[in-house]
């Protein structure tokens, strides 16, 4: 595939705010739970806001992939059976409960609804922001079957895809995370670089994984099958234009394959282990902003190169029947 | 049930893009307005286009052997196309099986593209949505062309009668016998879309002598030997067959 840019910001950017959101709640919960100094609503209502400001900024890039944005409404009627509707409506509804997280937090509206041994001060915030994971995760599905879906694209075609679209999400969001909580000097600030590296270093072994994988697929078409003549030799001699069309252009992405093994290697090095080294080592040195700017900044361009690299490494199998011109 | 769809035999196709331009010609000057066409006289042309002409070349020289394959929407039984759409803009049409795209619903997100398998979408660079075959559906339909007419553009324009049209749910029509007797095939069959266009193979003309068919069973003079000079000389019914 030819990858479109819009689409490798959207779900870089929205999958760091789920996972600043998620890091926000669980370092919420998780406060409780161990009875640790509770953090300022405020801590919590700015998170959000950020988380918040990475989302916006996802949902705009997605209208730059669209030919008519202006009917982008339409999108949320097909949820019955397109992934990419129930993404449209998700997203939306998530963006919802992190800002109503977020406003609660700041004015401290947090009334106890339910308490039990485990958890005593369960308040409001507590449940809106369960909701908000609950549709947290259901985006982060959402936005991995949109490709895990599709069955001929087999690069694609595996669990692997949604579940590297969560923890890249998780891994980039609990990054910013630890940098937000250095920021903020608060206390949660170990547990959210620990948390980062662990989540950084459980997606290397995902991606790794389904790199894998995607190194050992035998395709199932040939030519054999997408002209329908049984010969060992087949080859293509016109393709029904003398430019490129539509075809040429949507699904191949013009590169050399030297250029496309660089891409993985910078992504698999930007991504795990430098993020993972600056991480561990501003552990020890709490107060060298720099690091975290890095770690989190590093890894980001190094998720741009992974998605630019997603979409590349995916073969359509309508390519066979433009080879030559 | 009905299910119309289009039977191309490779067979018979000499490649002449008849079918593509008069495609084009009936698509681009109908009530949905024009397909694009950009540089078409100049260096990088390139435009919308539903139905193109491929040419392969099967086997290595000296046995070698040319086929053209035209090619457009096949609009599958089971259209991968059709749900992946978020707006319902790409849906198969209930009466006669016609994947259509409603541009009036489409976003342009081009999803329904890469879940064809078969490049059978174009995206209109122009008015930004996507586009495809519609068999001519505001044809095939019209009762104001003659009913001979009443064919997709492609179909009648084919100068060796490569395409055939019609229901292949109703096993007595003409493209249904063709796919059954001829040894009509999908192509991809591998993703289980059941694409509702099939193709023709090549088939050679082949004839096969038998042995007795070479000798002449009733032969009283013997006459499918050699020639005996006869003793007494030659007479003119010895040399000439009458």
């Amino acid at each position: 595939m030819n990858p479109p840019y819009s689409v490798i910001f959207l779900t870089t950017l929205i999958g760091v705010g789920q996972g600043l959101f998620l890091a926000l709640f669980f370092g919420q919960s998780y406060t409780l739970l161990e009875h640790i100094p509770l953090e300022t609503g405020v801590f919590y209502a700015v998170g959000s806001l950020i988380a918040l400001v990475f989302l916006i900024g996802g949902l705009i890039a997605s209208f730059f992939h669209l030919g008519r944005p202006e009917r982008a409404w339409r999108a949320a009627t097909q949820w019955r059976t397109s992934w990419l509707s129930r993404e449209v409506i998700v997203l939306p509804i998530f963006m919802f409960f992190v800002f109503l997280y977020g406003v609660l937090h700041y004015f401290e509206i947090n009334p106890p609804v339910f308490g039990t041994a485990a958890f005593p001060e369960a308040g409001l915030t507590i449940v809106i922001g369960s909701i908000g994971v609950i549709a947290c995760i259901a985006l982060f599905v959402c936005t991995g079957m949109i490709y895990a879906c599709l069955k001929f694209l087999q690069e694609w075609y595996t669990p692997l895809t949604p579940i590297n679209y969560t923890l890249f999400g998780m891994a980039s969001g609990c990054t910013l995370a630890a940098l937000y909580a250095q920021q903020m000097q608060s206390p949660l600030l170990g547990h959210m670089t620990v948390w980062a590296i662990i989540l950084t270093m459980t997606a290397f072994l995902t991606r790794s994984a389904s790199l894998i994988r995607n190194y050992r697929i035998k395709y199932k078409s040939t030519l054999k099958t997408a002209i329908g003549v049984r010969h060992t030799h087949i080859q293509q001699k016109a393709q029904g234009a003398m430019g490129g069309s539509f075809n040429t252009r949507e699904f191949f992405h013009g590169k050399k394959a030297s250029f496309l093994k660089s891409i993985k290697w910078i992504f698999m090095i930007l991504v795990f282990p430098v993020p993972v080294a600056l991480l561990a080592v501003a552990l020890f040195n709490q107060q060298a902003t720099m690091l975290f700017v890095l770690a989190f900044v590093i890894q980001y361009i190094g998720l741009l190169a992974e998605r630019w690299f997603f979409f590349a490494q995916a073969k359509h199998p309508q390519n066979l029947y433009y080879q030559t011109i | 049930m009905t299910q119309l769809a289009l039977v191309i035999d490779l067979n018979v196709c000499v490649g002449c893009h008849a079918c593509v331009t008069s495609c084009k010609q009936w698509n681009t000057s109908g009530s949905a307005g024009a397909m694009s066409d950009d540089n078409p006289y100049a260096a990088d042309p390139t435009g919308n286009f539903f139905n193109r002409v491929q040419t392969f070349e099967v086997g290595q020289f000296p046995n070698t052997e040319t086929v053209h394959f035209p090619k457009s929407c096949l609009h599958c039984e089971d259209a991968p196309c059709v749900p992946v759409c978020p707006t319902g803009a790409s849906h198969k049409r209930e009466e006669d099986g016609i994947v259509l795209v409603d541009y009036d619903k489409c976003i342009g997100c081009g999803y329904c593209s890469w879940a064809c398998p078969y490049g059978a979408r174009e995206l209109d660079e122009h008015e930004k949505v996507m586009k495809k075959c519609t068999l001519c559906v505001d044809r095939i339909y019209d009762e104001s062309i003659p009913e001979a007419e009443r064919k997709p553009a492609c179909v009648i324009s084919c100068p060796t009668n490569a395409r055939l049209f019609g229901d292949v749910h109703d096993p007595n029509s003409e493209v249904s016998i063709a796919i059954r007797e001829e040894g009509g095939y999908a192509l991809m069959p591998e993703w289980g879309t059941q694409p509702a266009n099939h193709y023709l193979p090549r088939r050679k003309t082949k004839k096969h002598y038998h042995e007795d068919e070479l000798v002449r069973v009733d032969n009283p003079l013997k006459k499918e030997g050699p020639l005996v000079a006869d003793e007494e000389g030659p007479f003119l019914e010895d040399s000439t067959s009458w």
